[in-house]
């Protein structure tokens, strides 16, 4: 089987989510990875270099620079000709393109998959992650998004593939990019590819007391920050930040639960953490029913001495 | 400027959904069922923009069982003008698939030529999140998904996205199609007066076949099973000694 995977990038570097495509796509067949962007030459020659690629098709244009879906997709429509499988990463970039691929070949996208049990069989969540469906494709192409967190990822070096170029149709005139405000996290480290997490809930009161009490102890441990939907909603900290069904699936080392009551959305996000530890002043708060370590205490003395600790 | 807002009929969000012991799927038997959180949403949004005087009408449109017109006729309580019901099936576990639901939409976009289509990003039962940009493609229109701001202005939307890194403003040339995130509003409640007046606005009940839709599933789902439990772990009793516990993991 012949696969094309989307590789989510900023024009100068490959995203993390992309290494476990490559992984997802490798036990289907053989990979080309498509780098769609502009003055992308940099991100090419970086995917021709992952463990487990083949061939890399690049799409430079600067229709595709910011990676608009009604642009991208044609395109990658236009290249499928060649290929059995399209797959993503069920990031919102790969979320955004992946379903209009598959309504331009006339497929059902399988959306957010956590195995490769056949060649058209996979398992993915349905329900917030409370069952785990298992579905096959009847269709003749298949069109895919893949859960980063499920999948080993591939090796960034190790490969050596040949560059070509791509091209479709460029600008559809539909849309255009306006701005973003990407959130600059300095030195911490992104949420999706945290060894550790610390993470806060709608205990925390408000934008100063969560940044007073959940900053200190991520920074000491080189923490990425999460958020409960509750903690976001509230106001205390961006959009970015949320950590369940709707926001961020995420799995690192540790995963610490600040004042998260553990609701069923948020659990979706992060129970597949190696080790979760829960510090909470509620002992039936359903966040003590995963983790591996919990403490009951108020956080606002917990959390400090905590920190204070950890030298 | 009509604007369409399809809704889903789901499992009630409060509800923990239970999967059957004989792996065809999660019991939905006596179990309250609602409005999809993210298409309330997206029909408050419609609201509003009537509202502000940027539509004039707002057509809700529900793909599902006789059931359906419930929710529909919440759609109509909270503001909606009109409803189109399109039957299927009652058969548990039988939602039709996003892709023949976006084709279903398509048709009735054709017929009512709405300047925007509102609906929400995911339904929170399959959580596949593929209608909207199905739908958009179907139609060779612009898609603005996970809408955190609508800005409707003459011919264009503006559109702010919930993406990964924060949020990304596109600008779409109308007739457009949005799907919602959390923040974009928060639903008002239909008051007591408005349920009343709900149950005489228009709601028409058509079939897929109306449609010339096939809405035979591609994907068949062989078995559902429960995620694997998590063990509870141990309580520590105090700090010192969840720090001995950190240390003897090597966390920190």
């Amino acid at each position: 089987m012949n696969t094309l995977i989307l590789v989510e990038h900023d024009n100068s570097s490959a995203y993390y989510a992309s290494l476990a495509v490559v992984t997802a796509a490798g036990k289907l067949g053989d990979v080309t990875a498509l780098i769609a962007g502009h003055d992308c030459g940099a991100v090419a020659e970086a995917a021709a270099q992952i463990a487990g690629v083949s061939k890399v098709l690049k799409a430079d244009d600067a229709a595709y620079a910011n990676g608009l879906a009604e642009n991208v997709a044609p395109l990658i429509a236009g290249l499928m000709e060649g290929y059995d499988a399209f797959l993503a990463p069920a990031t919102t970039s790969g979320k955004n393109i992946a379903p209009r691929v598959a309504a331009h070949l006339d497929v059902m996208q399988i959306s957010d998959i956590l195995s490769v049990e056949g060649p058209k069989t996979f398992t993915r969540p349905i329900y917030a992650g409370n069952a785990i469906a298992t579905v096959e494709s009847s269709d003749p192409k298949l069109v895919i998004t893949v859960r980063g967190t499920s999948f080993d990822k591939a090796a960034p070096e190790g490969g050596s593939a040949a560059i070509e170029d791509a091209s479709g149709q460029g600008d559809a005139g539909l849309s255009s990019f306006v701005s973003s405000e990407i959130a600059d996290g300095g030195d911490r480290p992104e949420l999706a590819s945290a060894k550790i997490i610390v993470s806060g809930g709608r205990a925390l009161k408000d934008s100063e007391t969560f940044d007073s009490i959940i900053n200190p102890l991520a920074d000491k441990l080189g923490a990425a920050i999460g958020a409960s939907r509750a903690a976001v909603d509230a106001g205390y900290v961006p959009n970015d930040y949320q950590v369940g069904q709707t926001g961020k699936i995420v799995a690192p080392e540790v995963y610490i639960a600040i004042g998260i009551s553990g609701a069923i959305q948020h659990l979706a996000g992060m129970k597949d953490s190696k080790v979760i530890i829960a510090i909470n002043k509620d002992e039936d708060a359903p966040i003590f029913q995963v983790a591996d370590i919990g403490l009951v205490a108020d956080l606002y003395a917990a959390v400090p001495e905590l920190t204070g600790a950890l030298d | 400027m009509k604007i369409l807002v399809p809704v889903k009929r789901v499992i009630d969000y409060n509800v923990k959904p239970r999967v059957k012991a004989d792996g065809t799927g999660v019991d939905l038997a006596n179990v309250k069922m609602s409005m999809n959180p993210f298409d309330e949403i997206a029909v408050e949004e419609a609201i509003r923009i009537k509202e502000a005087g940027k539509a004039t009408e707002i057509i809700a449109v529900s793909i599902g069982p006789a059931k359906a017109q419930e929710t529909l006729r919440t759609a109509l309580a909270m503001g909606a003008d009109r409803a189109i019901l399109v039957e299927t099936p009652d058969e548990v576990g039988s939602d039709v698939e996003p892709l023949a639901v976006a084709k279903i939409l398509k048709a009735i976009a054709d017929e009512e030529q709405p300047g925007l289509v509102l609906l929400g990003k995911q339904s929170i039962s399959d959580d596949s999140n593929q209608t909207g940009q199905m739908l958009a493609a179907l139609m060779g229109r612009p898609q603005g998904t996970f809408a955190n701001t609508v800005a409707v202005d003459g011919d264009s939307v503006e559109v702010k996205r919930e993406v990964d890194g924060g949020l990304e403003t596109v600008k779409l040339t109308m007739p457009a199609i949005v799907t919602t995130d959390l923040r974009l509003n928060e639903p008002r409640y239909a008051s007591l007066p408005n349920i009343m007046k709900a149950k005489k606005k228009p709601l028409d009940t058509k079939a897929p076949a109306d449609f010339g839709v096939d809405i035979s599933p591609r994907l068949t789902t062989t078995n559902v099973a429960e995620p694997p439990v998590r063990q509870a772990g141990e309580k520590v009793e105090d700090v010192a000694a969840l720090v001995a516990k950190i240390k003897e993991m090597g966390i920190a």
